[in-house]
């Protein structure tokens, strides 16, 4: 069985899989072409916990809560389980914060830059030809040495942390919990926030994406980055199946719309949904995983990907309390109006730039 | 004696790195040491497309990746 999952075989059914499952999240109530998108998950969990107040964005995410969960129980089925930490955790919180704000400039994370790609929004052709340039950047900060260090074996509890947290999550979103007067879990009432499919359909699906990522150690960036330090496909056959599997579904059930204008939570501004994914594939390298694959190994005990979570959770608050997110097309009077972030996020994915390239100049091994 | 590539607590892609470094060195046998199942299957994965012999030994603190001619 172990071997089943580190095959080619292994990888593309698991793939394929995790894809159709993401378009019929849409179908069952997610935001279109956002079956799945760790980024905008992670930004409306923050909204829900109130660390940021974007009233349309806010709802704890059950699928997250799945990959931890379905990761977890992978891990400990196979004992993979290993608490570990302490490779550079705040420099990882700094990738996780910078990713997320350049992921919500383009509006998603390279899981939804797929999915949008497989329901017809080519503006996500400028989302993943910046992502791959990321990732590429990445690559060359790798060769020259780039690290952070080693992580070491620690107690069971750093493991737990997240595990924990996701349950925590779990009893919040369940019983809608309110601490007060003005004090409650956020819940959107319109906008993408309030598009959600059932929560145990969304939490199964989830769990079992989470289960099989763990296996196959699914990635939507190092799918790249393999390609580019070492012409290994590996993983990129399991994201091809993703896309392909999600796109066929979205013909089947009538979700694919091909074109620029007007996509579904999207902007066609296309330099900054080049330049933002630049940002995010460059941190997401420079992290060891894309933001899925953060979740899985914090799943199986890794508290440095825990941490790198929190920078995004952070990262998301300030994305919308600062105004940095990407705003999508609007039609106005019938007229298109080309959204894209403000010129403060423009600024911040220009400091996330610079910051980020900083690290991976300067961080090696002794 | 083989050479030892110690790639424990090294993030995706390190370990893969060190390893590829060491088989174009051309010295094996190589004892390749890494702590979890994703940098085994990857090390593993490279050696064997190297067309180089591949056996892995499981110990308490992680595994070894032994890659032969």
């Amino acid at each position: 069985m172990s071997r089943f999952f580190a095959s080619r075989i292994g990888i593309i059914v698991s793939g394929a899989i995790i894809g159709a499952l993401a378009a019929l999240l849409v179908l069952w109530g997610n935001p279109p072409n956002m079956g799945i998108c760790v980024a905008c998950f992670t930004r409306d969990t923050a909204g829900a916990l109130g660390l940021h107040r974007a009233a349309t964005v806010q709802y704890i995410r059950p699928e997250l809560i799945g990959f931890i969960l379905g990761a977890l129980l992978g891990a400990l089925l196979f004992k993979e389980f290993k608490p570990r930490s302490g490779s550079a955790p705040l420099i990882r919180f700094v990738l996780g914060f910078f990713a997320i704000i350049g992921a919500l400039v383009f509006l998603g994370c390279p899981w939804r830059a797929y999915l949008r790609l497989a329901g017809g929004d080519l503006n996500a052709l400028l989302g993943i030809a910046g992502f791959i340039v990321g990732v590429a950047i990445g690559v060359f900060f790798l060769k020259r040495g780039y690290s952070l260090g080693r992580s070491r074996p620690v107690g069971t509890a750093v493991g737990l942390v997240m595990p924990v947290f996701a349950l925590i999550l779990l009893l919040l979103l369940l019983f809608r919990v309110s601490f007060g007067e003005n004090a409650p879990i956020f819940f959107s009432k319109s906008g993408p926030g309030s598009l959600h499919a059932p929560i145990l359909i969304s939490l199964a699906v989830g769990i079992v994406a989470g289960f099989l990522a763990q296996r196959t150690r699914f990635c939507t960036m190092g799918a790249i980055r393999d390609v580019i330090i070492m012409r290994d496909f590996h993983l990129l056959s399991g994201v091809l199946a993703f896309i392909v599997a999600a796109f066929l579904v979205n013909l089947a059930i009538g979700k694919f719309h091909p074109g620029f204008a007007a996509q579904p939570i999207a902007h066609s501004n296309h330099l900054w949904n080049f330049l933002g994914m630049v940002l995010a594939g460059m941190s997401f390298a420079l992290a060891g995983g894309c933001p899925g694959r953060q979740f899985f190994m914090a799943g199986e005990g890794d508290g440095d990907a825990a941490i790198f979570i929190f920078g995004m959770l952070v990262g998301a608050a300030f994305a919308h309390n600062f105004n940095l997110a990407g705003v999508p097309d609007k039609i106005v009077d019938g007229k298109l109006v080309v959204g894209g972030p403000s010129l403060w996020g423009q600024i911040a994915v220009i400091v996330g730039l610079i910051i980020v390239a900083a690290i991976g100049w300067t961080m090696r091994e002794k | 004696m083989a050479k030892v590539v110690d790639a424990r607590g090294l993030s995706c892609p390190q370990p893969v790195l060190l390893a590829r470094k060491a088989m174009e060195e051309g010295e094996f046998p190589i004892e390749v040491l890494v702590d979890t199942g994703t940098s085994r299957d990857n090390v593993t994965r490279v050696a064997q497309k190297a067309g180089l012999k591949v056996r892995v030994e499981e110990r308490e603190e992680g595994f070894v990746v032994r890659i032969e001619k």
